[in-house]
């Protein structure tokens, strides 16, 4: 056996090596905290779902920030410069989410973060920038708290995305109107049975309460998440015989529940009010989807119904062969804003470029009028196409959407923000 | 819990006939798949955690085949076929590798093999999910009985599962193959001392067990939307099914398949929330009463 003498470390000398190796460490050792690089590639880290079952997630979002960053690069990028995205799958784990985005930071020279997160690993991608103070771009999470909490936000992080808020009362006062017109007292509603199922629900009830306050609520109904089977919530539904059924399944899970409603004959005898229908990927999937679904819009291309919104999608589907989703045209948008970013100010500086992005319009072809801002007071987007249409069976499926107000947004989402102590 | 609807519904006919066949589609679906993982277990005396993944490539290839022939009937038989020639090179190139072994590496190399299944499915079929939508035979109103609602399709799922519960019962119990694989089960190395080739009965059985795996994504595939990792919800009640039943026996498979969809249907009633907790509570009760399983020949 060899000699294991121990040696000390004087205190004063750890503390003189621990020091010299920090400023080392700040001049060279972690740039893209210290200092931005003014030559070479911009890099940008994009951490999203990229396997699982909700892969679709991370493939539809990360081909919306691919086709703004190829039409940057196109055009020459920034004095020559080009974006460079480091596209990693955190697998929808918070922990993974949170390591990949440090490395992205630490190890990969990052310049900047866009987030394609769902909400769990969004909170805790915001934690790492909050802590590195790298300029990051939520794309995905719709959880109002993230922007609208100010214990929450953080100066150098943004969201482009839609937000849980705006839907619910979007969704709630286009249900209120629809429930006058036809008498809809009895609901019942159907959600997944995880937080955002639960959220959406009972946000969407305030809002319709708010609006038709004589409704009555029957059974409220959790199937899990990924359920393949629905028979008990159809038998349930068929037993209770509601006038309007409100649920928030979305993805392959609505899918499931549209197909298998379809042989009972579920769709004729209520309303059905779907948040999440009115996606292409959703709709094209459902083979025999039923006329007369009430949906909110996550992405078609009839609404905005603009010529650039048409041309979008038609781009979108020529360079990746499938339908665009909510979750592409969040992302493409996200990337726009820090493209706009690096642009104005002529760098790709985390902080320069977090100093212009409050209050910045963009053209946008998802704006209700042709534009998107981003709200300087809580650095969330707002002014995108948010509605209500009714389905039909073919193509394009929903060909007229009712838009929402966004003045009734702003009233009411102050009033929120008030209720939940953020203003 | 709601025990008042329970009984509500024990007493209108039209709400027994609902849940009833609620209870039999799911427990006919839940049959195909355990009866094939009780199967191999019996013969192999191999946990086949990738049974589940078995099912999902089956709901592929019928989706696959459906898109190609317009036909659903092919589209189940090219399931069936494909998934069953899966499970022979499955045998061939993997398992046999493993034989002896302890359950440790069986769950390493089936977990690898779920990896990896979910993968290709996934470069090839894409990441967004599928459906195969109702053939056009089936598209049709559902039956009224008693007041309910009785989908033509599900009644058909459930023929079709009990006449494959009744040839695969026919071919273990009263054919000469089946007296082989009993054999085999029984003691496989005294079989092969008798002349029986073994290495080709473990093959054509993990084939005959792909092959109802591959049956119950075929069948399944109109009503399920198809997205890559969809095994293993199925892969975890087909475990209880085939506790509950007894490993090995496929008498149990189907009796335990049947409480289970039963369980199911009747308990969403009391406790909605509760249902998945509710058939981990039968197959506690039944382990407690009979450790081995209900219809299990072992000693408790």
């Amino acid at each position: 056996m060899g000699k294991t003498g121990k040696r000390s470390i004087h205190r004063r000398a750890f503390v003189k090596g621990i020091g010299g190796v920090a400023m080392v460490a700040a001049v060279a050792g972690f740039p893209a905290i210290v200092r931005a690089r003014n030559t070479g590639p911009i890099r940008i880290g994009v951490s999203a779902i990229m396997s699982g079952r909700v892969a679709q997630m991370g493939s539809s979002s990360t081909n919306g920030a691919i086709m703004r960053v190829d039409a940057f690069n196109t055009s020459g990028g920034l004095n020559g410069r080009m974006i460079e995205l480091i596209i990693r799958d955190s697998k929808g784990r918070p922990d993974e989410a949170a390591r990949i985005n440090r490395d992205f930071i630490n190890r990969d020279d990052c310049d900047m973060i866009l987030s394609l997160e769902a909400s769990t690993g969004a909170f805790a991608v915001q934690e790492v920038v909050r802590e590195l103070g790298t300029l990051c771009m939520h794309c995905l999470s719709e959880t109002s708290s993230l922007t609208a909490d100010p214990k929450l936000r953080t100066p150098n992080a943004f969201r482009s995305g839609r937000q849980g808020a705006h839907d619910a009362i979007s969704a709630g006062s286009y249900a209120a109107s629809i429930a006058k017109e036809k008498s809809l007292k009895k609901w019942m509603t159907v959600g997944p049975n995880y937080a955002y199922g639960h959220d959406t629900t009972e946000q969407f009830l305030n809002y319709l309460n708010h609006f038709s306050p004589d409704i009555e609520l029957g059974s409220q109904l959790w199937p899990k998440i990924f359920q393949p089977d629905y028979t008990d919530v159809i038998n349930k539904i068929l037993q209770e015989k509601p006038d309007a059924v409100f649920t928030c399944l979305w993805g392959g899970d609505l899918s499931s529940f549209i197909e298998q409603g379809n042989l009972y004959g579920l769709f004729d005898q209520a309303q059905y009010f779907c948040i999440a229908l009115a996606d292409y990927t959703t709709m094209a999937a459902v083979k025999h989807l039923p006329s007369g679904i009430h949906s909110g819009n996550r992405y078609v291309s009839t609404f905005p119904g603009s010529a650039p919104n048409a041309a979008w999608e038609a781009e979108y589907v020529r360079q990746f062969n499938s339908r665009p989703t909510n979750w592409s045209w969040e992302a493409a948008l996200g990337m726009q804003f820090l493209i706009e970013g690096i642009r104005k100010t002529g760098s790709s500086d985390g902080n320069e470029i977090a100093g212009v992005l409050p209050g910045m319009i963009v053209n946008s072809p998802f704006g209700v009028d042709g534009t998107i801002t981003m709200r300087a007071e809580d650095q969330t987007i707002v002014e995108y196409g948010t509605g209500w249409g009714v389905t039909q069976s073919t193509e394009p499926f929903m060909p007229n959407v009712t838009p929402t107000d966004w003045k009734l947004i702003y009233e009411l989402e102050a009033a929120w923000k008030k209720e939940q102590g953020y203003i | 819990m709601d025990f008042s609807s329970l009984i509500g519904c024990v007493s209108s006919a039209s709400c027994m006939v609902t849940q009833s066949l609620s209870g039999l589609t799911i427990g006919m679906l839940l049959f195909l798949v355990a009866s094939g993982l009780s199967l191999i277990f019996g013969v192999l005396k191999i946990t086949n955690f990738a049974h589940g993944s078995f099912y999902m490539l089956g709901a592929y290839f019928a989706l696959t085949v459906y898109q190609v022939t317009n036909n659903y009937f092919l589209a189940v038989c090219g399931a069936a076929l494909g998934v069953g020639l899966f499970g022979v090179l499955f045998e061939r190139f993997l398992i046999r590798r493993i034989y002896g072994s302890n359950v440790l590496m069986q769950l390493l190399l089936s977990y690898a093999v779920i990896l990896i299944l979910d993968d290709i499915v996934m470069l090839v079929w894409g990441s967004e999910f599928q459906s195969m939508g109702m053939p056009d035979l089936f598209r049709v109103p559902p039956i009224r009985f008693a007041g309910a609602y009785i989908p033509v399709f599900y009644l058909f799922l459930i023929v079709a599962a009990f006449a494959i519960a009744g040839g695969l019962w026919f071919l273990i119990e009263k054919t000469r193959f089946g007296k082989v694989v009993r054999a085999a089960a029984h003691n496989g190395e005294m079989a092969a001392a008798l002349g029986i080739n073994t290495s080709l009965l473990y093959s054509f059985t993990l084939g005959l067990g792909g092959v109802l795996a591959g049956l119950a994504g075929g069948l399944a595939a109109p009503v399920r939307s198809l997205v890559p990792g969809m095994g293993m919800s199925i892969l975890i009640e087909s475990f209880i099914v085939t506790v509950i039943g007894g490993m090995g026996s496929i008498v149990g498979a189907f009796v335990s398949a049947i409480v289970i969809g039963l369980t199911r249907s009747f308990g969403g009633i009391v406790m909605p929330e509760f249902t998945d907790g509710l058939m981990f509570l039968v197959m506690v009760i039944v382990l407690i009463v009979k450790p081995t399983g209900l219809f299990s020949k072992g000693r408790d």
